[in-house]
């Protein structure tokens, strides 16, 4: 996408959605709107439909949890304590046009956003994805059950504060003859420890 | 007079024409299927929670067991999300490198889904010669990367390394004379590139083959024409991409309309179908392979004429040479840095999607300035196309919901993650 048709979209959205519109950030060749909770359903149905937007797929929807992110100016958005967010990226094949849709979910206790199924009917499963994953709630879903993981599994296993290795392992039990779960017995490890480097680091030493 | 209710039946998860792990509760009336629900995630390892743990560089590997069959597409989109947050630079001959093999995969891709479709449908035939082009363009892969599927070849700047000069030959045995044998390595004989392009000359007369076997075949017709019919409205709402979208008469290409490495330099064509049935998406399939060959012969062509290097010389980022690490004591610091601690992503996020052999596929990377990603969501194209499966199977008869499986090209690695 060439620069000139980033600024008409970039007006454009800024034109239409006015004051629904939170804030607004290009990053490389990227547009994203930070949107609230509450506006999800309307905000979605004129990026559909508005002739000048036209977004007709919904490319991706994701779950974000922003917990361990640190310094939060880095983000696009800012997340203000929330802790989750749903990420939705739009395509319009009619206008070859792309843009990132960022929500953060008021509550951290029981986050929930708006269904987008009956706009973009693609969202199904990607929101029971992120219903599964990260527990955050789209109400008005017809069908939210988990997708992913096992049946009766407990947890979000894609919070920062579930832990990689799970909580339960499964074996097979010689005396019972069945397939039991148990608390796992492996040690959690990291092999390679997390670094964040101040800014500029080693740019001196060039 | 006896009630007639509907039944549910349970399809797979071990189930050949379930192209996998795939489990299907079926609610029929007769052999009418009212209502498909896909059971997934049986295949599930959570390799976005895996690359929150892991450095940049160390999930390239898992990327090649998302979707197993084109392995390569996979790891193009990931180098190319970190490479648009670093703002990194790529050689153009790896852009080259990356665009041949990109098609290749594509190839690799279609072959396995023409193979299986075909078989699925009760064409036994069509899987054998499938296997064996296969085999030619795995030589390919396992000459440039050392392995046969799992490349881990594409690199954040670049690829690993240059396109050997020899490729391996075939050894005499008790099965094969050495007559044979020499036959057998008669086209192994130059570079990978000759090999290359001798596969690219035989290809087409290969397509032929197949839809001398199917296009015609009054069978096949019959299973495919009509059944699973999207509208282009409908394909688009839904979030088909790639093959699915174009059946349905969409002209959607990332690789024309958003051109990402070197393709706005190739010459090819985008086929698009009229219907969106199984047959049109079984046509727009077959167009693909000869466009792909169409691609990899003008790469072939470029790469002879152009030497070059293969990855960037930004060695914070991508390796420096062995005798550059053994002989510089700064470099010997960046090759100890880069495999012990990892590169440092900039804070920020970006969004890469490659025209994937099934579709889009999409990697959405979160960074806030470690040393590995803050979140990886891995956007699938078979994971949009089996959410349609209920809608496109609904009023169609149970063996038609196999022939819709296999339109879509599912692949349970990328799905289920």
């Amino acid at each position: 996408m060439d620069k000139n048709r980033h600024e008409v979209l970039a007006e454009s959205l800024t034109r239409i959605l006015a004051e629904r519109l939170v804030s607004l950030h290009k990053l490389f060749d990227e547009l994203t709107i930070v949107i609230r909770a509450k506006d999800v359903h309307s905000v979605s149905e004129v990026l559909r439909d508005h002739e000048d937007l036209g977004f007709d797929t919904l490319v991706d929807l994701c779950g974000v949890d922003y917990s361990t992110y640190g310094d939060e100016t880095n983000a696009l958005g800012q997340s203000n304590g929330r802790r989750f967010a749903v990420v939705y990226h739009l395509l319009s094949v009619s206008h070859n046009h792309r843009l990132r849709m960022k929500v953060f979910a008021e509550e951290t206790e029981f986050p929930a956003v708006d269904s987008v199924m009956k706009i973009w009917p693609g969202a199904n499963w990607f929101e029971r994805e992120a219903f599964d994953l990260f527990g955050i709630v789209f109400s008005g879903h017809s069908d939210l059950r988990r997708i992913l993981t096992d049946y009766g599994f407990v947890g979000n296993p894609f919070r920062k504060d579930f832990p990689i290795s799970g909580y339960v392992e499964m074996r097979y039990d010689e005396e019972q003859k069945r397939v039991i779960y148990q608390p796992v017995s492996i040690e959690p490890r990291e092999i390679t420890p997390y670094v964040i480097r101040e800014q500029n680091y080693g740019n001196g030493h060039m | 007079m006896a009630e007639i209710r509907n039944y549910t039946m349970n399809f797979g998860p071990q189930h050949p024409a379930a192209h996998g792990v795939l489990r299907l509760v079926l609610e029929l009336d007769g052999e009418v299927v009212r209502r498909a629900d896909p059971h997934i995630g049986l295949l599930h390892r959570a390799t976005e929670k895996l690359a929150e743990n892991k450095t940049y560089l160390q999930s390239v590997p898992y990327m090649d067991r998302l979707d197993y069959v084109s392995m390569m597409v996979n790891e193009h989109a990931y180098v190319m999300a970190i490479e648009k947050l670093l703002q990194l630079e790529v050689p153009l001959r790896a852009q080259y490198i990356r665009v041949m093999f990109d098609e290749i995969t594509r190839i690799l891709n279609h072959l396995l889904w023409i193979g299986a479709h075909a078989l699925d449908v009760g064409a036994m035939t069509m899987f054998l010669y499938a296997f064996r082009e296969r085999e030619d363009l795995m030589d390919c892969y396992e000459a440039v990367s050392g392995a046969r599927l799992h490349a881990a070849y594409y690199r954040p700047g670049g690829v690993y390394r240059d396109l050997p000069d020899t490729m391996p030959k075939y050894q005499a045995s008790t099965i094969h004379t050495d007559k044979q044998t020499r036959i057998r390595n008669q086209n192994r004989e130059g570079s990978l590139l000759d090999f290359i392009e001798d596969f690219t000359e035989r290809f087409p007369t290969y397509v032929d083959e197949y839809e001398t076997l199917l296009t015609d075949n009054r069978i096949w017709k019959q299973r495919l024409v009509d059944v699973g019919v999207v509208s282009p409205e409908r394909a688009k709402a839904l979030g088909f991409t790639g093959p699915m979208l174009r059946g349905s008469g969409v002209e959607w290409d990332l690789r024309k309309k958003q051109p990402y490495e070197v393709y706005d330099r190739l010459d090819f064509d985008i086929p698009v179908g009229v219907n969106g049935d199984c047959y049109d998406r079984y046509l727009v399939r077959m167009e693909e392979f000869r466009q792909s060959n169409r691609i990899i012969k003008q790469c072939v062509d470029w790469l002879r004429k152009n030497p070059g290097p293969v990855i960037t010389d930004n060695h914070k980022v991508a390796p420096p040479s062995r005798i550059d690490m053994k002989q510089n004591m700064e470099e010997m610091i960046h090759h100890f840095k880069l495999f012990s601690e990892g590169f440092h992503v900039p804070p920020g996020e970006a969004y890469v999607g490659v025209e994937h052999p099934k579709g889009e596929f999409g990697i959405y990377l979160v960074s806030n300035g470690a040393n590995k990603p803050y979140r990886l969501k891995i956007r699938a194209p078979g994971f949009a196309h089996l959410a349609a499966l209920d809608e496109m199977s609904r009023g169609h008869m149970i063996a038609d919901v196999v022939a819709i499986i296999g339109t879509q090209d599912i692949v349970f690695g990328e799905i289920d993650r």
